[in-house]
Order: structure tokens, then sequence, then C-alpha cells
């Protein structure tokens, strides 16, 4: 018989899925700008990655300030134990039928390598792509600073945190189908609720 | 009762619109808005047998006018060009069109602001040479090329011997009419350089007298309805502007009215500033989110006229875009000159003058121009195996004077003397045993023509192709047919040639596009394939009790 815990509070799954939405937003339009592809338009394009990337950044000042009050950042401190035991998993236990190897609680709501992956998100891509999107949108206050870096360096970051963006999203929308049943996190995603065998 | 009162109110400022329209209404003989009806002084009654008894009748009153003018290169034709050093104006300089001036004043100065300017021997400090005329009529007065800046004085044969003929121009009527400068008068010179309508410029000709909105914005009637002389705001006859010396970037607010400025009052930021389109609230802390913001920071980029010219020769009138003159002189199977049309009946050949190619609706070139025009002229020495430029404009990326202009570019082919490595003025257009347009015969031409230019010529020549660029600045489209941004912010877009900007949308890392293109379907394929293991395995994962 399984049991149910209470995983994702109400404002931990509003920030994920409104961050999934901006996020899918902006890579498409993202993509559009840097002539990947042509579905709204430039200048439609421009003014809606410009207001998600707004969007995104005060969803992200609310959940930075989240994470520290409620000591929920501690979820993403990186460990290796039992790292090799969710690699091994995922590449033959999954197939095998074997036993998952971690069972979630409230205090440990990710398994080591989601750990590692979401640590990466927030510490490496997120910063970069923040960061780089500022001076291309501020571009014109700093490009006759002396010593200032050509806007295609700047350019060429935020393409680069876009592809890292972007493959984070492949995998993680497949990873997400791998609890006990293929819909289990999303529903605890969803609902807070995960079911624990 | 209260719709009755409407009713009277109704008719009541109706009757004052009548009123007010009948006090506005000029008569046509007053230019509009002025203190001085010409046709009632006695001076300008006339008769007048020539164009410099009517230029004594002006001066008679306007006293300094005459000074003014020859002070301006509307006169000399002539100019120092303080940037580069170069000895300028139309009397010495050369193109690719009609090629230069020498030896055919009688012909091309039909266009220089005086009578009688024929040969090296006009009177340049003669007061009634200036032809008031030529800016300051309000119709019924045309100089003909050929006639040394004189209107036809008696009915004569225009062209000569093609059996038409032009009556001649009645001074007296037209003094008793003069007025402020128009679109035409500047037009009658301005809107058919090169030897005919829209010729040179391209962003110039007949259809900017009476232009719809679409056409010019400012011009049009239902638009600002302006003159030239609205923008080129003339002071002391001195007429703001200049293709030879332009002005390529503006970066300030615009000009007050009063203001003491030695800013160019012709460019675009003169009246609206170089941060143009309306910024949404709080545009200084988050206002690049605003469009206006954005397209303003395009403002120390590019030039005004790159987005708000979308093309040029947009009002039905075609602009040549080259011309070749090594053709000039082939005669028909009867050894007679002829004429080749297009289907619109553009001429596109001309025995006189070689091959044409004309241009319409034509979407311009684009490249990094600080206003610096240096000219390739007749002392100059030429490398013929390349394009000779006849103009280069000045400007790169970096330079804060530099914008992005959009310009026309017109290709040449034109004599140049195979020993010095000069280009050759030829003689053309005066009827005489050595103009090319009467003899076709290039030899006699061009030792006419460098003769009269002071110019060695070896008697060997050949034909150099040449370029020559001209700056797009009128024609300005309203604002809802400025370019969209994937007009530029595109591969292969309208800036594809244009290097030192980083462009969203048109540059980016080959390499990083690939490999990140690459790996994103990598993950794609490795996921897939494990959910498909996945869904093969679901059996063996039921025996194991699951």
């Amino acid at each position: 018989m399984s049991e149910r815990i209470y995983i994702f509070k109400r404002f931990e799954r509003f920030w994920h899925w409104t961050q999934a939405l901006l996020i899918i937003a902006m890579l498409i339009t993202g993509f559009e700008i840097h002539g990947s592809w042509r579905l709204f338009g430039f200048k439609q394009a421009v003014g809606l990655h410009t207001a998600a990337a707004w969007a995104l950044i005060t969803l992200w000042v609310f959940a930075i300030f989240w994470h520290f009050t409620t000591g929920e950042w501690r979820q993403y401190i990186p460990t290796l134990k039992n790292a090799d035991a969710m690699f091994r998993y995922y590449v033959l236990g999954i197939f095998t039928g074997a036993p998952h190897p971690f069972r979630a609680t409230q205090l440990k709501k990710h398994n080591p390598l989601q750990r590692l992956a979401y640590l990466l998100v927030k510490l490496v891509i997120n910063p970069l792509v923040w960061a780089s999107g500022l001076a291309l949108l501020y571009y014109p206050a700093w490009h006759d600073a002396a010593g200032a870096p050509a806007l295609g360096s700047v350019a060429l970051l935020h393409t680069l945190g876009a592809f890292m963006m972007l493959i984070f999203l492949i995998a993680h929308v497949y990873l997400a189908t791998t609890g006990h049943t293929p819909l289990a996190h999303i529903k605890a995603m969803i609902t807070g609720w995960e079911e624990v065998e | 009762m209260k719709p009755l009162r409407g009713l009277a109110g109704l008719l009541l400022a109706a009757a004052f619109a009548f009123a007010a329209h009948a006090v506005e209404a000029p008569s046509a003989n007053k230019a509009k808005g002025s203190t001085a009806d010409h046709g009632k002084f006695k001076e300008l009654q006339g008769p007048f047998a020539s164009g410099e008894q009517v230029t004594e009748a002006c001066l008679k009153c306007h006293t300094e006018a005459a000074k003014q003018v020859m002070a301006t290169r509307h006169w000399t034709w002539d100019y120092a060009n303080p940037a580069t050093g170069q000895r300028l104006g139309k009397k010495t300089m050369l193109n690719s069109f009609c090629i230069a001036d020498r030896s055919n004043e009688a012909f091309c100065n039909a266009c220089h602001v005086g009578y009688g300017w024929k040969d090296d021997k006009f009177d340049f400090t003669s007061e009634r040479n200036v032809d008031c005329l030529a800016c300051h009529n309000t119709g019924q007065y045309a100089k003909i090329p050929g006639l040394a800046g004189h209107p036809p004085y008696a009915r004569m044969e225009y062209p000569p011997k093609s059996g038409k003929f032009v009556g001649p121009v009645d001074l007296a009527a037209v003094a008793a009419r003069v007025g402020r400068t128009s679109r035409e008068t500047c037009g009658a010179c301005h809107f058919y350089g090169g030897g005919g309508d829209g010729v040179k410029h391209g962003d110039l000709d007949s259809s900017l007298k009476q232009p719809p909105r679409k056409l010019d914005v400012h011009m049009a009637k239902d638009g600002g309805n302006f003159t030239c002389s609205t923008c080129h705001q003339t002071e002391s006859h001195k007429v703001a502007g200049s293709r030879v010396a332009p002005t390529a970037a503006d970066p300030h607010r615009p000009i007050v009215r009063g203001e003491q400025t030695a800013r160019n009052p012709a460019t675009c930021q003169a009246c609206h500033g170089d941060r143009p389109h309306a910024e949404g609230p709080g545009a200084g802390l988050v206002g690049s989110v605003g469009t206006g913001t954005r397209l303003n920071n395009h403002a120390r980029t590019l030039a005004c006229q790159s987005c708000h010219i979308p093309a040029f020769a947009r009002g039905g009138v075609p602009t040549k875009m080259a011309w070749d003159w090594s053709t000039a002189g082939t005669m028909n199977a009867a050894g007679k000159p002829f004429v080749k049309k297009d289907a619109r009946g553009h001429v596109v050949f001309d025995s006189k003058k070689g091959d044409f190619t004309l241009g319409e609706n034509v979407v311009p070139d684009y490249l990094w121009f600080d206003g610096r025009v240096e000219y390739t002229l007749v002392a100059d020495r030429i490398d013929p195996s390349a394009t000779v430029p006849i103009n280069r404009f000045g400007g790169s990326p970096r330079d804060p004077a530099a914008r992005i202009w959009p310009v026309k570019r017109f290709r040449g082919k034109q004599p140049y003397d195979l020993a010095h490595l000069t280009l050759l003025v030829p003689h053309t257009a005066i009827p005489d045993d050595t103009a090319l347009w009467f003899n076709f015969d290039w030899d006699k031409a061009l030792a006419a023509g460098t003769a009269a230019a002071g110019q060695p010529f070896s008697g060997k020549f050949g034909f150099a192709a040449t370029e020559m660029l001209w700056p797009i600045t009128h024609m300005v489209a309203p604002k809802e047919d400025a370019l969209r941004c994937a007009e530029c912010h595109a591969r292969e877009g309208r800036l594809q040639g244009v290097a030192g900007v980083y462009l969203p949308g048109r540059d980016r890392l080959e390499w990083l596009d690939r490999a990140g293109f690459a790996l994103a379907g990598l993950t794609l394929l490795g996921v897939l394939g494990h959910g498909a293991l996945r869904v093969l395995t679901r059996g063996r994962r039921k025996e194991n009790g699951k």
C-alpha cells in the first residue's frame, strides 16, 4: 500500500509552472530573435521576450526570498552519496523493474542527481542568462564605457545559456516521467502530493 | 428647444467658417501671406527685353539680394571643402552622368542662377547677371538648355531640329507674380539633374511637386505641405544642406525657435530631435521594455533615413541606376543615330549617350557614413583595373560621427585617358563640329572637352567602370510605412553587407548554433530512446512482479 506525502507547497508549485511557461516562451521567442525561425515577427518576439524576462526576474526574486526564508535552499546542497545508485537505476534498473533507489521525504525531496542538476541551473544557467540578458537589454547604457565587451560576446553568452536551458528542459521533461508511474512526479508537481511506495 | 439651439450654432459656425475662408483666400497675384503684391509695382510693369532687365528692376528695392546670391554656391558653382581640402563645385567636378560641365556650359548652365554663363568669360561680378526669377517665379518661367541660363525671349525650335517649338517667356507677367521658392522652382533644376526627370538623385524627381502622403509625408498637401526651404532653411540666400558635405549625424535635441546655433537646420533631428519615438512611462528605469526607447536607441547607429525611406524612386519616375557611355556613337543599320525605349516608353539607349539601366522603387544600399565625401577630380590618377569611385564616403562603425545611411549606388562606364590615367571631360552638348551629340566622334569630343577643362589628353582613351554614391534623404514615408524590424534583423536582410555591428537575427556564431542544436537533438534522441526501451521492457518488469 502506498502512502501520500505533501512535498511541493503552493508557492513552489506556482513558481515551478509559471517559470516553466516563461522559460518555454522565452526559448521560442529568443530563438526567433536569434534568427533560428520566424513565428511572431521580430518586433513581437522582442516585446514578448522582454516582457517574459521581467516577469521571470520578478518571479526569481520572490523565489530566492522564499528559498532562504523557508530554508528550502538546503534541498540543493549537493551530495554524491547514492548518486551512483541513481545513475545505475536510470541506466539499468528502470528497465529491469528494480526498485527506485530514492525515497522522497519533505526534508529530501530531490534525489542526488536532481540536486546536482537543479544546482547547476540555479548557479550557472540562470545567472548566465539573467546577467547576459540584462546586459543586452541595457546595451546602450554601457557600450561606450572603456573596456566594454563587444555586443557580440555578450550575445554569445546569452545564446550559450539558452542552449543549456533548452537541453536541461528536454532532459527534465523526460525525467519527470520516471516516477513509479509515468505521471507520478507530474501529479506531485500539480497537487503537491507524492505517492510513495 | 435644444435641437434648435444646436442647429443655430451650427449655422453660425458655418457662417464664420465661410467668412474666414473668404478673408484668407489669396488672390492669384499674391504670394501667400506676403505684404507686397508685386503686380502693383510700376517697376515691374515691363516691358522687359531680357532677364537682366528684370533683375535690375528687382535690385531697385532688394538692393542686397544679388550680393547675397553671389556669395553662394548656387552662383559660384565652386566650393572648397574644409573637411577634405578638396576644391569642389559643379564648375569642375566630375560625375558618371553627363560627366562634366566644362565646354558644355551653355547647355548645362540653364541650371545656373544667372544669365549668360556660356564659357570662362562669364562675369561673376555683375549683379544684373543674377537670375532672380529662376527661384522666385510662381510659374510660366523656364530656362532652356543651350541658352546659357536665359529663358527663350522669342519663339524657338526646341530641342534643335526636333520640329517642336517653345514660346517666349512673358517676363513682365512672371515678374508681377514673383513669390517664395517652391517645390516647383527648386525642382526645376534639382529634380532634373543628370539630364532628365529623376535621373541623378533617385530621391528627387517631379513626383515631389504634388506628392501623395505615401511618397513624402512632409511635402504632401495632406501631410506637411512643406516646400524645400521648410527644411533647407535659407538665410541671406544661403541654403542649408549639401550632398557634397552633408551632416551624417546630428545627435541633439530639436532646435528651438530663435536658438542661435551652428547646426544644420535641414537634418531630421533639427525638428525631431535624436530621440523622436515616444517613450512609455518609466522610460529611464525599465524603459527598454518599450518599443519607443528601443527605437530611439537605434539612432546612435542608424540615420533616420535608413528606416523611414523604405525605397527611392517611389513616385512613378524611374531613376538611372547605370549609364554606359562606351556604347555612345553606335548607329542603327542605316547608319543613323537612334533611340531604344523600354516597354513603358523610357529611353534605355540613345546613340548620343549610350546604354542606361533604370530603376523604380529601388531598395537602397546601406553603408557607414560620417558626412565626409572625397571626390575623384579631373587631375586625380585612377586605377582602371578596378571600379573607379567617383566619390568615397568616409565613416567606420567605431566612429561616433558615423551612422548607417541609405545610398543610391550608381554605376557608370566613362572615358579615361589610357596614358595619363585620368577620367576625361567630353564635349557633348553644344551644337558645333566637335560635340559628341552632334558628331558622334569621341576623339573630337574628348579633345575639345579636355582642352576646355585644361586637362592633358594623350589622344588614347578607354572606358572605365565607375561608381558614384548618392545619399538618400528625401521621399520620407509616413511612419506606418517605415521598415519592419525583420527587414534588417534577419539573415540576408537589408544590412547583410554592413560590418561592425552585432545585429540580432543576422549574426551568430555558426559553431555555437550547430553544437547547441546538435546537443539538444542528441538529448532528445537519448530520452526518446530511453523511453522506448522502457516501453519495450514493460512486460519483463511485470514478470518481476511489479
